[in-house]
């Protein structure tokens, strides 16, 4: 008796999820036809940055120039380009600072291995400071009377020594 | 007293590199077209655009390529500097009407005065895309051979132009 009220809730539930769902994603960019291609356009534009905020992604900007270049890269990619084919042409035109990995070359050396060579200098330092400090501790034995009243003070009654 | 020299030399350094880092526009991203070929294009002109624009025409001559559009704040500053410099004649200065409207391209030009030779309409913005504009406006300076040999981002100054575009076209022109 109780299950035909139930339904018609049920139903507005599951309805009012659906519209909820459906929402959302209009609200999300171009709605994808091929979502292997869209995974991998996202993929790519991850790794770039966007030239007109520079916080933001390719894939985060709402820019026109994120919006069309992400169309670009996705419009090459159908036409078979590779990941790498789609970089190369976006650094041909906007130079390496768009990307998020920059390439391992002479001129960034620096900024690749920078971090590792002060690391090594500062294990090289402490490495060097530790042993000083070690040899600075001068090794001086008790003296027969000094062990003597260690020993009293060791085996004393507590109650004693705090009186 | 060295010891005690050390940081402070540490420090002047960094304040060096931060003083350097924070001077710098981060706005201004150097484009990797300097030095190369300017990419090819065949665009509508904005005025009659039944007659088309290209790059390859200017073979020959040292020109600039200023990249426009009515909605760009900065190209409004710039405008005068443009007229007065079209006038002047030294380097004639072609328009590349980016991402824009037509009608909103025309009207911006018969009311603030129209320093281009001519403009191209680059609506699609795909030229653009090719010349790595990313915010207007944007100059190139290409020489007799359609090589890009400057680029100024955001608009031109009376500094740039008088210690770099002029010289730098003046010597190109020899």
């Amino acid at each position: 008796m109780r299950l035909p009220q139930i339904k018609p809730l049920l139903l507005l539930l599951i309805l009012l999820a659906s519209a909820a769902t459906s929402a959302v994603a209009q609200d999300a960019q171009p709605l994808a036809e091929d979502p292997i291609l869209e995974e991998r356009v996202m993929a790519v534009s991850k790794e770039l940055r966007c030239l007109v905020c520079q916080n933001e992604t390719l894939a985060d900007s709402r820019a026109d120039l994120a919006v069309d270049l992400r169309n670009e890269i996705r419009e090459q990619m159908k036409a078979g380009k590779s990941d790498k084919e789609v970089l190369a042409f976006v650094t041909a035109r906007y130079g390496d600072f768009v990307l998020y990995r920059p390439p391992i070359r002479p001129t960034t050396y620096l900024l690749w291995f920078g971090p590792f060579v002060l690391l090594l200098g500062a294990l090289i330092f402490l490495f060097r400071y530790v042993r000083q400090r070690r040899d600075l501790i001068v090794d001086s034995p008790l003296t027969p009377t000094e062990r003597r009243r260690a020993e009293d003070l060791l085996q004393a009654d507590p109650g004693e020594t705090s009186a | 007293m060295i010891r005690y020299l050390i940081p402070l030399v540490l420090f002047a350094g960094l304040v060096v590199f931060l003083a350097i880092g924070l001077g710098r526009n981060p706005h201004e991203v150097p484009s990797p077209l300097i030095n190369k070929p300017a990419p090819a294009f065949q665009l509508a002109q904005l005025k009659d655009p039944s007659k088309s624009f290209s790059a390859e025409e200017m073979r020959g001559k040292v020109w600039l390529l200023n990249v426009w559009a009515s909605w760009c704040i900065s190209c409004r500053d710039e405008h005068p500097l443009l007229l007065e410099y079209a006038r002047a004649g030294a380097v004639p200065i072609y328009g590349l009407n980016y991402r824009d409207k037509r009608e909103d391209a025309l009207s911006w030009l018969s009311e603030l005065g129209d320093p281009y030779v001519l403009s191209a309409s680059d609506l699609d913005a795909r030229v653009g895309m090719d010349y790595g504009v990313y915010g207007a406006p944007e100059s190139y300076l290409i020489d007799r051979n359609g090589v890009i040999r400057f680029k100024q981002i955001g608009p031109i100054t009376p500094e740039v132009w008088e210690k770099t575009i002029l010289p730098m076209a003046k010597e190109l022109n020899k």
